[in-house]
């Protein structure tokens, strides 16, 4: 039970057009390095098979 | 009459079992908070104190009456339903784990008793996984989509005058529940708004705004409202409300969740007090809410009633400036005290950032940190934003396996201590009615038969049983209560105090 059970109701285009993304700011070259450290980690903790893990996260719905 | 807003934060978890092809998420949250309650050692009851329906009325509504069509086909699925030591309730929920933080008096509180239940699932997902077998693993996510057009919600409740005409608290609370998404929001890759492909979005500022259809409405689970009716008080009807808000995302960041509900519970005494200089009416709240959601670079508008457009920033300056007003002439004895003026500083500053460059904010605001990582990621592999890796990792931000959960990893900063959390996974609030029903719990674990927001039921030994009504919030707490529960032995003697 609980599923979502919206009405199909089409936005706008204008609505859904994504807006200018922000440039990541002028970053200290600690920062970018730090990112560069913390990429690495992401690339090892990682789901190893994305696609099947994302199609599998199936949650009921709730409040 | 401005009433203190004590305040409280209820979080539905996302579930999985891993190693499995039927996952089974009921029979999960019952496994993993069972096996909490069997491991904990808080010097809690030893059997389990089951909560008490008695009083409760979720389909109640605000607006006064209850229409049979606004009934919510399944009000509350209960099976596993605990109260613990520390005031709060750990339960599950449709088909979720929920820990709804016991009573606070102030922002600060309620993120010390947030971060506790984190600590709590945590310590939930390894006795459970201790006990499983075959490799299989159940894993917690603090989030509230799938990504498939399934939510499931992170709720406030604020104590209100039950005098406030309810029309002010849904003019005003619209306008603070969309604005605020600015910074409340977690962050999502793509969309889930019916009709849309989700890859017609790259990234948004909230995970729960595609979900939201009706302005007001008693609804939590579908046709969800930005006001939500219930009326369900869990106090003096005659004095109080409780206002339910169902509009937020779930937060990794502690800032996040501290301006949320602090912003909101001064916002909320503002409306008592008819403090808000430029009421507002949108053409469209949903359409607002979800535009606002949609736009990272803060620069659009949203359309009022009167045709006139308005920004979110521009909407969060002016309460802002009220709000400083505000404190000036009330003070902030009603507003969680000094920690209202931290919240203050921390909300211009925010607001500050916001205006001028939002990406600043990559170490308080989860929406940013979210963005500026899988951006670095996405630009560092040359991914689309529709790639299963950013995906996945959308879903891992919110993991609570420690060494996994990617919020965990990227330097958020905390504003409160390891040991503050780890009291409160057993310790109550001192300064709410949860310090009476936790010590009572602590103190006489197996004389207490339930308990729940308003009331403690005991088991004196003869019947009947007697149950003790809490109906005001701000009562039963230690300067209130401490002294005569250190001196009576047994309920019977604090009953007989309690009557004298």
């Amino acid at each position: 039970m609980a599923e979502r059970e919206q009405k199909k109701v089409a936005p706008d285009r204008e609505e859904v057009q994504q807006s200018d993304l922000p440039a990541p700011s002028a970053s200290s070259e600690q920062l970018k390095s730090d990112m560069d450290d913390l990429l690495d980690e992401i690339d090892e903790v990682l789901e190893t098979n994305a696609e099947d893990f994302v199609k599998s996260y199936i949650q009921k719905g709730g409040q | 009459m401005p009433v203190p807003k004590t305040l409280g934060i209820e979080t539905e978890y996302g579930i999985v079992l891993r190693g499995t092809d039927d996952p089974q998420p009921i029979l999960a949250s019952s496994l993993l908070i069972n096996a909490y309650l069997a491991d904990r050692d808080d010097g809690g009851p030893s059997q389990r104190v089951s909560w008490d329906f008695e009083d409760e009325s979720p389909a109640q509504d605000q607006r006064g009456e209850t229409p049979l069509h606004a009934l919510a086909p399944e009000i509350e699925t209960h099976l596993v339903n605990a109260v613990l030591t520390n005031g709060a309730r750990y339960y599950v929920d449709h088909a979720h784990p929920e820990y709804s933080s016991p009573e606070c008096a102030d922002a600060r509180s309620v993120v010390v008793h947030d971060r506790a239940g984190e600590e709590i699932l945590i310590r939930s997902m390894k006795a459970a996984n201790d006990v499983l077998n075959n490799g299989q693993e159940i894993v917690v996510y603090k989030n509230n989509s799938d990504g498939k057009g399934n939510s499931y919600g992170c709720h406030e409740n604020y104590l209100m005058d039950r005098a406030t005409p309810f029309g002010q608290i849904v003019q005003h609370g619209i306008t603070h529940f969309i604005s605020r998404q600015i910074f409340t929001g977690s962050g999502k890759v793509g969309t889930e708004l019916p009709g849309c492909s989700r890859d017609e979005v790259d990234f948004q500022i909230t995970q729960r705004a595609d979900f939201f259809e009706e302005p007001v409405g008693l609804e939590t689970t579908l046709k969800r409202p930005i006001i939500n009716t219930r009326d369900e008080p869990h106090a003096d009807a005659r004095k109080y409300r409780r206002l339910h808000v169902i509009a937020g995302d779930a937060n990794m960041s502690e800032v996040a969740t501290y301006l949320k509900v602090g912003t909101t519970a001064i916002v909320l005494a503002m409306v008592e007090q008819n403090a808000i200089s430029r009421p507002l009416n949108f053409a469209d709240p949903v359409r607002a809410m979800q535009q606002i959601s949609l736009d990272l670079s803060l620069k659009r508008t949203v359309e009022l009633e009167d045709g006139t457009r308005v920004r979110a920033t521009e909407i969060q300056r002016g309460l802002f400036e009220d709000a400083q007003a505000f404190i000036e002439a009330h003070g902030v004895d009603d507003v969680g005290g000094p920690v209202a003026l931290d919240v203050m500083s921390r909300w211009e500053h925010t607001l500050d950032a916001l205006e001028t460059d939002p990406m600043k904010l990559s170490t308080t605001l989860d929406w940013v940190a979210k963005y500026r990582l899988f951006d670095a990621y996405r630009e560092r592999h040359d991914l689309a934003w529709d790639d299963a890796r950013l995906a996945a990792m959308d879903i891992q931000y919110h993991d609570m396996r420690p060494g996994r959960g990617l919020a965990k990893k990227i330097g958020l900063e905390e504003i409160v201590t390891e040991a503050e959390v780890a009291e409160a996974m057993t310790v109550p609030p001192s300064d709410t009615r949860a310090f009476f029903r936790g010590e009572c719990l602590r103190k006489w674990p197996t004389d207490v038969v339930a308990a729940n927001w308003d009331s403690i039921v005991f088991d004196v030994g003869t019947d009947p049983l007697r149950r003790i009504p809490m109906m005001e919030p701000t009562k039963g707490t230690r300067d209130h209560v401490g002294s005569v529960l250190e001196e009576c032995s047994t309920p019977l003697e604090l009953l007989e105090r309690l009557s004298g």
